[in-house]
């Protein structure tokens, strides 16, 4: 087994009051596509932001190649957010940008590159995503919700980063348009040696793209001594779990909870 | 390139009941102080496109200049009608100019204007900001490898820094103009008088205070606004309630900071010239 390229060690998050993340442990190996699932307010997107350096836990250590996190200097921490692309959940586009230059910010941030070469890079990046030169001179208000996400994927992707996070990449999308995003991180994983990791509620996109899938529980709905993660392993085992809440949410069925409400 | 620094950390729950509202105000001053060495130290490191800077100051000053230049105005208007009765009854209205246009040049234009563009431009900035927060777009700054604070604070604390003063010479002028058109055309003040206590009674150092002002005015009130932006709390309510507290915070700031920096102006003025008279009229 190859050494974790990020590894999240008794990882807990509070934000005052309330506690998102209960001593989280979770390792990625390189070139692994890892699926988070789980109800909303389980700590799915604070988990994501945590492995980028947008949030620092309360408690335990996030590793990036070994590497602590809060140990990184800021140049270090720049250095190491360059080498991952993030697709927000709302693609988060520069609402005063152009769709050209949006996917080239990052180029032109990190310096070095040409505007031929910029040009060419952004050309190639959203064709990557399926987009066509007349795409580039729209504002982002102009664009539709799966175009955005495509925008934003061709940003994240601009820079060839070495691991992709994706939050929600579906969320809102058609069915059609669904499995165009579902699609592009499997080419994406496809052309380069990238480790993904993807947050999500839909199953389609897990059973697509994951190698593997961790289900966490918001804590709410746990004991103080269980787990927060309540499957990790191949996405074909999640329909024969033996947790019955695993196959709750597979199956769609919230009929126990509303008795149990009731 | 650099990483913006993380939201502000609350007090400790379990600390706050002891301290309540000043252990939290304490935080928020001192958040406040760090993003504002931040944003300070952004200007002196090419950290954003001048086309950004650009595209703000043109917003701030050229946007706001006839909304400054009307209450200049009718200010000047309404502090000669308010106060001719006053000095008429004991026979000083040729002094009417002279202390209209110290209170226009030292306090009314810089504070008015700092104030005005706290609710036109600082609400704008919050709101402009708060929705970048809660959109994510400043998260993916972060993850582009560029330090959000100096690439969207800078430029705007920049364009404050410089317009608020320029549109305070414009607030200035608009006062004393709207002030002059009542004494001398509405009321017939002697012309020469009239002039000539304004000349012994309004210096080069009062000029150079009113600006001097307004420079710290406008900057404090730029920083105020971008950090209540940068802290936004997520959905509508969340941004409506930061440009309101931009332009609460920034209010009472401007309103305090002028008290303050009046103060100061006086002792300087006091040390430096000692001989002089009084300005106080």
């Amino acid at each position: 087994m190859a050494d974790p390229l990020i590894q999240l060690r008794g990882v807990s998050v509070r934000f005052g009051r309330q506690q998102v993340l209960r001593n989280l442990d979770l390792a990625v190996e390189p070139q692994q596509t890892v699926c988070v699932i789980g109800e909303s307010g389980c700590g799915k997107t604070v988990t994501l932001k945590l492995l980028v350096g947008l949030l620092k836990p309360t408690a335990g250590d996030v590793l990036f190649e070994g590497r602590r996190v809060s140990d990184q200097s800021e140049t270090e921490l720049t250095k190491m957010r360059l080498r991952m692309g993030f697709l927000f959940q709302q693609a988060a586009l520069f609402d005063s940008l152009t769709v050209f230059e949006n996917v080239a910010f990052g180029l032109r941030a990190k310096g070095g590159f040409t505007e031929a070469d910029i040009r060419t890079r952004v050309r190639d990046r959203l064709t990557e995503v399926g987009l066509t030169a007349a795409a580039e001179p729209k504002m982002p208000a102009e664009l539709s919700g799966g175009m955005r996400k495509r925008v934003g994927l061709a940003r994240a992707l601009a820079l060839d980063p070495d691991v992709m996070l994706y939050d929600e990449p579906t969320t809102g999308l058609d069915p059609i348009m669904t499995d165009v995003i579902n699609e592009l991180i499997l080419r994406t994983r496809g052309r380069r040696p990238v480790t993904s990791i993807v947050v999500t509620h839909e199953l389609r996109t897990v059973h697509k793209v994951a190698d593997r899938v961790v289900m966490l529980e918001p804590l709410a709905r746990l004991t103080p001594d269980e787990p927060q993660v309540l499957y990790d392993g191949p996405p074909a085992g999640l329909a024969t779990a033996t947790d019955p809440r695993v196959r709750e949410f597979v199956e769609g069925d919230a009929a126990r909870r509303i008795g149990a409400e009731e | 390139m650099t990483v913006a620094p993380a939201p502000p950390k609350p007090p400790d729950p379990d600390v706050l009941p002891v301290g309540g509202p000043l252990a939290t105000a304490l935080v928020g001053l001192g958040d406040w102080t760090l993003f504002s060495l931040r944003a300070v130290s952004g200007m002196f490191h090419h950290s954003f496109s001048g086309r950004e800077w650009l595209r703000v100051a043109v917003d701030i000053g050229v946007n706001s200049l006839s909304v400054v230049i009307v209450t200049g105005l009718f200010i000047g208007m309404v502090l000669a009608v308010q106060t001719y009765n006053q000095f008429h009854t004991v026979g000083l209205e040729t002094s009417l100019g002279a202390v209209i246009h110290l209170s226009v040049v030292r306090e009314l234009g810089p504070v008015l204007s700092s104030v005005m563009l706290a609710g036109r431009v600082g609400g704008a900035m919050a709101a402009e900001l708060a929705t970048m927060r809660v959109s994510e777009q400043i998260d993916a700054l972060a993850c582009l490898g560029v330090d959000p604070v100096k690439h969207l604070v800078a430029p705007r604390f920049l364009a404050c820094l410089l317009m608020i003063p320029m549109l305070t010479v414009f607030a200035d002028v608009a006062g004393l103009v709207g002030c002059t058109i009542i004494c001398l055309h509405v009321y017939g003040i002697d012309t020469h008088h009239y002039w000539e206590h304004s000349r012994n009674y309004v210096g080069v150092w009062d000029v150079f205070v009113g600006v001097a002002k307004a420079f710290v005015l406008g900057g404090v009130m730029a920083l105020i606004a971008c950090h209540r932006g940068f802290h936004s709390k997520a959905g509508a309510a969340g941004v409506g309630r930061a440009a309101t507290q931009a332009f609460v915070f920034a209010f009472v700031s401007i309103i305090v900071l002028d008290f303050v920096l009046s103060m100061f102006a006086n002792s300087i003025h006091d040390i430096v010239w000692p001989d002089a008279k009084s300005k106080v009229m």
